[in-house]
């Protein structure tokens, strides 16, 4: 069967879908995976730009259905890493122009050469969403600890259910610890408790974030970053790996400096 | 100092985001309205009323989720006969 398709979707905009798509994207192509990215967002590309492969833009996933291209042509290699590639979304065009049935086709070729295809889903819930998830096998829905975003989150799980689709997995983006801890933000077990669906990560708020878009350099590539690290255990989990998740672990707080620095025979991390 | 940091974060407004979600998703999933489920309940009374004679206060119509499978709950308690009472 070959590769898996993973859709990343959300309902609500601005929660983080295109960042998590190419940070979990590159992470499974640092650990030795074939990867290949969709931007199912057409009309509104960014994750382009976000991966940094802006420029290079010649054909994209339009142009395929359409047959103004081959396959192959569309997918960008990335600079980085030779094993990650990404067929854009058009620009000038909106959703109507790529159907579920194009999206199950292109995927089905690309399966056979590949280990992973990760989607990035648009916002809402229309035709641009439908795209995007007629192809998982696994889909990914990210939200923000904040009401809105989790009652979009709710509204998705229930259409991917509709879709006879295995449950969604949830990822918890831009959790603040110190607010969970003052008891101002949702915490993860509060949010599982409203979804009741499985976590495959949370990661924390983290400002290299958007210093990795403002360079076009996926921060799951960053070892230094909290960010970076709970994606690529996203990915890790993904390949099968049990990866124990530990809100606060990924938290570079004092008391955790001040116990490495014990650790490490006082020597400061 | 532990007990007040406690209720401190039990008061916090994480507490009411989850409540407010619990509610309005209960009511999203079922595609039933808070007054959609008032009629309902007015229709129920009115309805059991012509049967058996119950305590029409006490009738509690409900939305409640196990997981994510959405219930109905109706709590519907009998008028109390003056007889059964001296009991």
């Amino acid at each position: 069967m070959g590769a898996k398709v993973v859709t990343v979707t959300s309902g609500k905009g601005g929660v983080g879908k295109t960042t998590t798509a190419a940070n979990i994207a590159a992470a499974l192509a640092a650990a030795g995976n074939r990867v290949v990215c969709i931007d199912a967002d057409i009309g509104l590309r960014n994750l382009d730009l976000v991966m940094g492969l802006e420029n290079r833009i010649v054909y994209d996933l339009v142009d395929v259905v359409e047959g103004r291209c081959k396959l192959r042509q569309a997918m960008i290699k990335d600079k980085r890493l030779p094993n990650l590639f990404l067929i854009p979304a058009a620009q000038t065009r909106d959703k109507t122009a790529v159907s579920p049935e194009d999206m199950i086709r292109v995927t089905a070729q690309l399966r056979k050469d590949n280990d992973w295809i990760l989607i990035d889903s648009p916002a809402g819930i229309e035709r641009g969403f439908r795209n995007a998830l007629a192809p998982a096998d696994i889909v990914l829905i990210v939200t923000n600890p904040e009401v809105s975003a989790v009652r979009d989150a709710d509204r998705i799980i229930g259409l991917v259910e509709a879709a006879e689709k295995d449950p969604p997995k949830l990822v918890l983006n831009r959790v603040k610890p110190e607010m969970v801890r003052r008891g101002e933000m949702l915490t993860s077990e509060d949010v599982l408790d409203v979804l009741a669906i499985e976590l495959i990560g949370v990661v924390p708020e983290d400002e290299r974030v958007l210093m990795s878009s403002n360079q076009g350099s996926p921060i799951a590539l960053d070892g230094r970053s909290r960010a970076g690290r709970a994606f690529q255990a996203i990915a890790r989990r993904l390949m099968g790996e049990q990866v124990p998740i530990d809100e606060f672990a990924a938290e570079d707080g004092f008391l955790r400096r001040i116990s490495r620095m014990v650790r490490a025979g006082g020597q400061p991390a | 100092m532990i007990l007040d940091w406690l209720r401190g974060r039990e008061r916090g407004s994480a507490h009411t985001a989850k409540e407010r979600l619990q509610f309005v998703l209960v009511h999203d999933r079922a595609g039933i309205s808070a007054t959609t489920l008032e009629a309902l309940k007015d229709e129920l009374i009115a309805a059991i009323s012509r049967h058996v004679e119950i305590d029409r206060e006490g009738v509690t119509v409900s939305l409640t989720k196990e997981r994510r499978r959405q219930r109905l709950v109706a709590d519907i308690p009998l008028a109390q006969r003056t007889s059964r009472k001296k009991r």
